[in-house]
C-alpha cells in the first residue's frame, strides 16, 4: 500500500468505585432496574451539587502513572456544554487543559512506544433506549424515547493517545494491555460486554513514510473518528474498513471528508454520522461548583506506591525467577489473580520441595477454580499425586512375570529390537496396582526379566 | 401592637418567656400578608396552612423546653431555595411547576433550627435582575412607596421583611441581590464571604459568587440568623471548611480606635442625597470613636468599581448559560420558550462569551481582572478594618425603570460588584431616608471570614441611629 495508516485512540474506562463521581448513589448500575440509583446531583435538579469523589479521582492518577503519565499537580474539573438528552445539566464534567495525567506511554511487544497524550477524569452519561411501548390508556402502541439515569454521573477515565498506531494489530494490543493494567490495579472490571470499556479510534492515511513520532505538520490534512465501539474485535474491523475506504478515495484523487463515522454490526462496515462542519463547540470552562485540586508530590508518590506490579514487569520477573517458559509466564501473569495465586502457591511449595515448574504445569493442565481453592491445597494435590507406593519387590516381580506370559506377542516384539513397546508392559504392570507406583521401579524389574530370560 | 413588627431577637424572647405562642405570632404574620399582599406582590407561594401546622409543633415543642434558635419564628425565603414538596419557581415560569425532592441546606438548618416557613418570596426570575421586574409572576413594589421598585432580584423577601409581613427572611447574593434591596426597602441585609454559607439546593445563577444570607429588621437578628446558616456542608465542594464563631458575640464590642477605609472611588455618580447620608454617617462612626480613612491616603489604588461591571457580567453570564442548560425542555413540564427576555439574552451573552475564538478575550481576561481585584481588596484590608461605601448609587427607581435597560441590574450594583466577585463579606445598614420618603442604605464591607467584625460596625452604628426604627405606612 502506498499510504500508511495514522491512528489514534480514546478509550473510556468505567471505574468500580462503590459511588458515582460527584454523589453517594451506587455506581452499580450494571441490570438495576432504571432510575433507581439517582438522586438530585446525578438528576442535574436545580440547586444540587457535585462533589467529587475522591477515590475515583486516586485511581484516575493510579492509571496515569501506570502509563507512565506526569501527573499535573494543580487540576481542575471544566464543564463541557452540549445538549443531549441522556446529559441532564445540559453539561458534562470533564478535564480540558489541566487533566490528571498528561504526556505517559506504553510499550508494545515489538518495541514500538505509543505515547498517551493525557488520562482525565469525567462523569458518563445517562442511558437512552428507544422502544415501542403499549400505553396504558389504550391499545395503542407508541415510539418513545426512554432514559435511566443509573448511569449518570458514574466515574469515567478517558485515556487518548497521540496518532502513533499504524495498524489495527497494534491498536488491538494496545488495548489488551490497557485492559490488563486497569484489571492489576482492580479500578474497572473493564468488561467490554458491559461497556466498562468504550473505544474510538482515529484514523487517517498519510502519504509520507513513517519516521518515528509524527509532528503535527506531518498529519494527513483530515481525520476521520468512529464512536463507541466496545468489542476489540469490532475495532480491528472498523480499522481494516477504514483503510481500505479511505485508500479507495485518496486513490481516486479526492480527500476523504473530515467526519464522525459509527460501527454497523450487522452490515460489517462503518457508517457516516456526523461531518465535521457540525461539530460542536463545547464552551469548556472552569466548573465553579468544584474549586481547583491541589496534590503535593508525596501525596502522588503515595499512590505511586499502591501501584501493584504491572503485568510486564510481573511477566520478566517471572521468567527470570521461576525459569519459566514464555509460554507459561504469559498464561500465568494474563490475569493478577492467577500471578498472586502461583506465587503463593510457590512459597507453599517451597518447604514441601515443588517446584514452581510443577505448579505452573499444574495450574495451567489441570486449570483449578483458583477462586475457590487455596494455593497450599494445590501444593498438597501435587504432593499426593507424586507419592509413590512402596511395594513389596518379590509381589511386583510375581505381577511382572504374569504380564509377560499374557503379552507373548509384547514380549517378541520387543526381543526382535521394537523397544517401544516397554511402555506398553509398564502400563500393564501399573493397571494391576490400585495407587501410584514408582515407573522407574517397575521398568528397571521388566528390562531385566526381559533380558533374563 | 401587632407581633408580626417584632425583630428576630425580640420574638425569640416572647417565645421563650410563653408572652405569646407561635401560633399567635403565625397569625398576626399571615394577617399581615393577607392585608399587604395584594398591593406588595412579596411572595409567589404562601404555605399558610403549612405554616400554622408549624406554628402548632412549635407551640408544643417550646412548652416541652425545647430551645433551638428559631423555635417557633415566622420567615419567609426566596423562591431559589429548594423546599421538598413546595414548588420552587425562582419566579420563572420554565419552573413554575417545579416541587422539588429535595431541600436546600440552608433550608434544612432553618428547618431544624425550628422555623415556620410563610412562604416563598418574589424575586427577579432566576435572580437575573435588581428590580424584581423581571420576575414571571410580576414585580414586587416597594413597601415604601409602591410607585417604586424594592430592588432585587432579593426584592420579594426585602418588601416583606420592611413591610412587617415577616420576623425576617432569607435572600441570596450573587452581586448586589440582598445589599441593594435591603438599601432600597431600608433593611439589614448580609451578603456573607462566598462559601460560608452552603449553596445546595440553591437555583444557581452565578455558582462562584452565589450566596444566600440573611435580611432583617436589625443587625442582630442578621448575626442571630447567621449563626443557623454558616458552616460547612458536605454537599457543597465551595462551601469552608473554617470553623464557624458566635456571630452575637463581638457585636457589643466598641469600635473606638478600629479603621474604617472610604474611596473616593465609590462615591462618583452616588445621587447627592445619598452622599449627604454618608457623610452623617461617617461622623457617627468618628463619634463612636472609629478613624475614617481615605484608602487613597494610604498609598492604596483601586481599580473604578465601573470596571467589576464588565468583569462580573462576563463571568456571570457565561455561568448562567451553563447553569439554564439543564432546563433544556425535557423535564420539569415547559420548554425553552418560556424562558423570559433577560434569562434569554444571558444565556445568548453568556454562550457567546465561552464560544471558541472568544475565551481567550472574554472570559479568561475577566477571570484576570478578578483576581486583581481580589488582590487590590486584600492589600486594602491588611490596613483597614473594614471598608465602607453607599450601597447604590441612588434610593429605589419607579417601577417600569428596568425595562429596555438590559444593563440596569449592573449599574444599580456597580458599588456592591468589587466585594460580590471577590467573594467577600458586606452588610446593608438603613442610614436615612430622600426628601421623597425613600430609603438610603450604606454598606459596611469586610475582609474574608470577617462577618463578625463588619456585624460589630454594622451594630454599633445602628445602636447610634434611629433609621432602622422607621416603620413604612401601607
Amino acid at each position: 500500500m502506498k499510504y500508511t495508516p495514522v491512528i489514534g485512540l480514546e478509550v473510556h474506562v468505567e471505574l468500580k468505585t462503590a459511588s458515582k463521581m460527584f454523589c453517594r448513589c451506587s455506581a452499580d448500575y450494571f441490570g438495576q432496574k432504571p432510575n433507581t440509583h439517582t438522586c438530585p446531583v446525578c438528576l442535574g435538579l436545580p440547586g444540587a451539587l457535585p462533589v467529587p469523589n475522591a477515590k475515583a479521582i486516586e485511581w484516575c492518577i493510579m492509571i496515569a502513572l501506570s502509563l507512565n503519565c506526569e501527573i499535573n499537580l494543580l487540576s481542575k474539573f471544566d464543564r463541557k456544554n452540549y445538549f443531549y438528552p441522556d446529559l441532564p445539566k445540559g453539561y458534562q464534567i470533564s478535564q480540558f487543559d489541566l487533566p490528571f495525567g498528561k504526556n505517559g506511554l506504553l510499550t508494545l511487544e515489538n518495541g514500538k512506544k505509543i505515547r498517551i497524550r493525557r488520562v482525565h477524569m469525567e462523569e458518563d452519561t445517562a442511558k437512552l433506549s428507544h422502544q415501542t411501548v403499549t400505553l396504558e390508556a389504550g391499545n395503542h402502541e407508541e415510539r418513545v424515547s426512554l432514559i435511566d439515569f443509573n448511569r449518570s454521573g458514574v466515574p469515567l477515565v478517558e485515556i487518548v493517545t497521540e496518532p502513533d498506531f499504524s495498524d489495527a494489530a497494534e491498536v488491538k494490543e494496545y488495548l489488551q494491555k490497557l485492559q490488563q493494567i486497569v484489571r492489576y490495579l482492580d479500578v474497572s472490571n473493564a468488561d467490554m460486554d458491559r461497556g466498562d470499556m468504550r473505544l474510538e479510534p482515529n484514523i487517517s492515511l498519510s502519504d509520507l513514510p513513517v519516521t518515528g513520532e509524527r509532528k503535527e505538520s506531518e498529519l494527513p490534512k483530515y481525520k476521520v473518528e468512529v464512536k463507541n465501539i466496545n468489542s476489540f474485535r469490532f475495532v480491528e474491523k472498523a480499522i481494516t474498513f477504514e483503510i481500505a475506504r479511505q485508500e479507495k478515495i485518496l486513490d481516486s484523487g479526492k480527500l476523504p471528508p473530515q467526519e464522525t463515522r459509527g460501527w454497523n454490526e450487522t452490515k460489517n462496515e462503518t457508517v457516516s454520522q456526523r461531518m465535521k462542519e457540525e461539530a460542536n463547540d463545547y464552551r469548556y470552562f472552569p466548573e465553579p461548583d468544584i474549586p481547583p485540586l491541589h496534590h503535593t508530590a508525596s501525596q502522588i508518590s503515595s499512590i505511586r506506591d499502591r501501584v501493584p506490579e504491572l503485568p510486564d514487569a510481573k511477566f520478566s520477573r517471572f521468567l527470570h525467577e521461576y525459569s519459566l517458559s514464555k509460554y507459561d509466564t504469559e498464561i500465568l501473569t494474563r490475569e493478577k489473580m492467577t500471578a498472586d495465586f502461583f506465587e503463593e502457591a510457590v512459597h507453599a511449595g517451597k518447604e514441601h520441595t515443588v517446584s514452581p515448574k510443577q505448579i505452573a504445569n499444574w495450574i495451567i493442565n489441570k486449570k483449578p477454580n483458583l477462586a475457590d481453592v487455596l494455593p497450599a491445597s494445590i501444593v498438597k494435590e501435587i504432593l499426593q499425586s507424586n507419592q509413590v507406593e512402596v511395594i513389596d519387590e518379590v509381589a511386583l516381580k510375581e505381577v511382572i512375570k504374569d504380564v509377560l506370559e499374557k503379552n507373548t506377542k509384547a514380549v517378541e516384539d520387543y526381543k526382535s529390537g521394537k523397544e517401544t513397546v516397554i511402555m506398553f508392559l509398564v502400563g500393564q504392570v501399573m493397571r494391576n496396582f490400585k495407587t501410584k507406583i514408582d515407573v522407574a521401579l517397575v521398568k528397571t524389574q521388566l528390562l531385566e526379566l526381559l533380558t533374563n530370560n | 401592637m401587632s407581633l408580626n413588627t417584632l425583630t428576630l431577637k425580640e420574638a425569640a424572647t416572647g417565645l421563650s418567656e410563653k408572652e405569646f405562642s407561635s401560633v399567635e405570632l403565625t397569625k398576626d404574620c399571615l394577617q399581615r400578608i393577607k392585608e399587604t399582599e395584594s398591593t406588595l406582590h412579596a411572595l409567589v407561594t404562601l404555605t399558610e396552612s403549612a405554616a400554622l401546622e408549624e406554628a402548632r409543633r412549635a407551640d408544643e415543642l417550646l412548652a416541652a423546653g425545647n430551645t433551638q434558635p428559631l423555635l417557633g419564628i415566622p420567615l419567609v425565603i426566596k423562591d431559589n431555595f429548594s423546599t421538598k414538596g413546595v414548588t420552587t419557581t425562582a419566579s420563572s415560569n420554565v419552573l413554575r411547576d417545579y416541587v422539588p425532592p429535595f431541600d436546600a441546606t440552608v433550608v434544612e438548618k432553618l428547618k431544624n433550627a425550628g422555623m415556620v416557613m410563610l412562604g416563598k418570596a418574589n424575586m427577579d426570575a432566576f435572580a437575573h435582575g435588581s428590580s424584581t421586574e423581571t420576575s414571571d409572576f410580576g414585580a414586587s413594589k416597594n413597601p415604601w412607596n409602591t410607585d417604586f421598585l424594592p430592588g432585587g432580584s432579593s426584592g420579594g423577601t426585602a418588601a416583606s421583611v420592611a413591610s412587617d409581613q415577616t420576623i425576617a427572611g432569607i435572600g441570596s447574593e450573587t452581586a448586589g441581590s440582598i445589599r441593594q434591596p435591603a438599601g432600597w426597602c431600608g433593611i439589614v441585609g448580609l451578603k456573607p464571604t462566598y462559601g460560608r454559607v452552603s449553596r445546595f439546593g440553591v437555583v444557581a445563577m452565578a455558582s462562584s459568587t452565589d450566596s444566600p444570607g440573611p435580611m432583617t429588621k436589625t443587625v442582630e437578628d442578621s448575626a442571630l440568623l447567621l449563626n443557623v446558616l454558616a458552616g460547612n456542608d458536605p454537599r457543597d465542594a465551595t462551601s469552608s471548611p473554617k470553623p464557624v464563631e458566635d456571630y452575637t458575640k463581638n457585636l457589643r464590642n466598641p469600635i473606638k480606635g478600629r479603621k474604617i477605609g472610604i474611596s473616593a472611588k465609590y462615591l462618583e455618580d452616588v445621587d447627592p442625597e445619598i452622599i449627604l447620608s454618608f457623610e452623617e454617617a461617617k461622623k457617627v462612626f468618628e463619634k463612636l470613636g472609629a478613624t475614617i480613612v481615605d484608602i487613597a491616603d494610604l498609598g492604596i489604588s483601586i481599580l473604578d468599581p465601573k470596571y467589576s461591571i464588565s468583569v462580573y457580567t462576563i463571568l456571570q453570564r457565561a455561568e448562567v448559560s451553563s447553569n439554564l442548560a439543564r432546563l433544556d425542555g425535557i423535564r420539569y413540564g415547559s420548554d425553552r420558550e418560556s424562558f423570559g427576555e433577560e434569562a434569554k439574552r444571558r444565556i445568548m451573552l453568556g454562550t457567546y462569551t465561552l464560544s471558541a475564538g472568544y475565551y481567550d478575550a472574554y472570559y479568561k481576561k475577566a477571570l484576570k481582572v478578578r483576581t486583581l481585584i481580589v488582590e487590590e481588596f486584600h492589600k486594602m484590608f491588611a490596613q483597614v478594618d473594614c471598608f465602607f461605601a453607599p450601597t447604590s448609587p441612588s434610593p429605589a427607581l419607579p417601577i417600569g425603570s428596568s425595562k429596555n435597560h438590559p444593563m440596569f441590574g449592573e449599574m444599580a450594583d456597580v458599588l456592591v460588584e468589587p466585594s460580590s466577585i471577590a467573594g467577600l463579606p458586606g452588610i446593608n445598614i438603613p442610614a436615612g431616608f430622600s426628601k421623597a420618603g425613600l430609603p438610603i442604605g450604606l454598606q459596611i464591607m469586610g475582609s474574608q471570614f470577617e462577618e463578625a467584625s463588619v456585624l460589630n460596625f454594622a451594630h454599633q452604628f445602628e445602636t447610634a441611629t434611629e433609621w432602622h426604627l422607621r416603620k413604612p405606612t401601607l
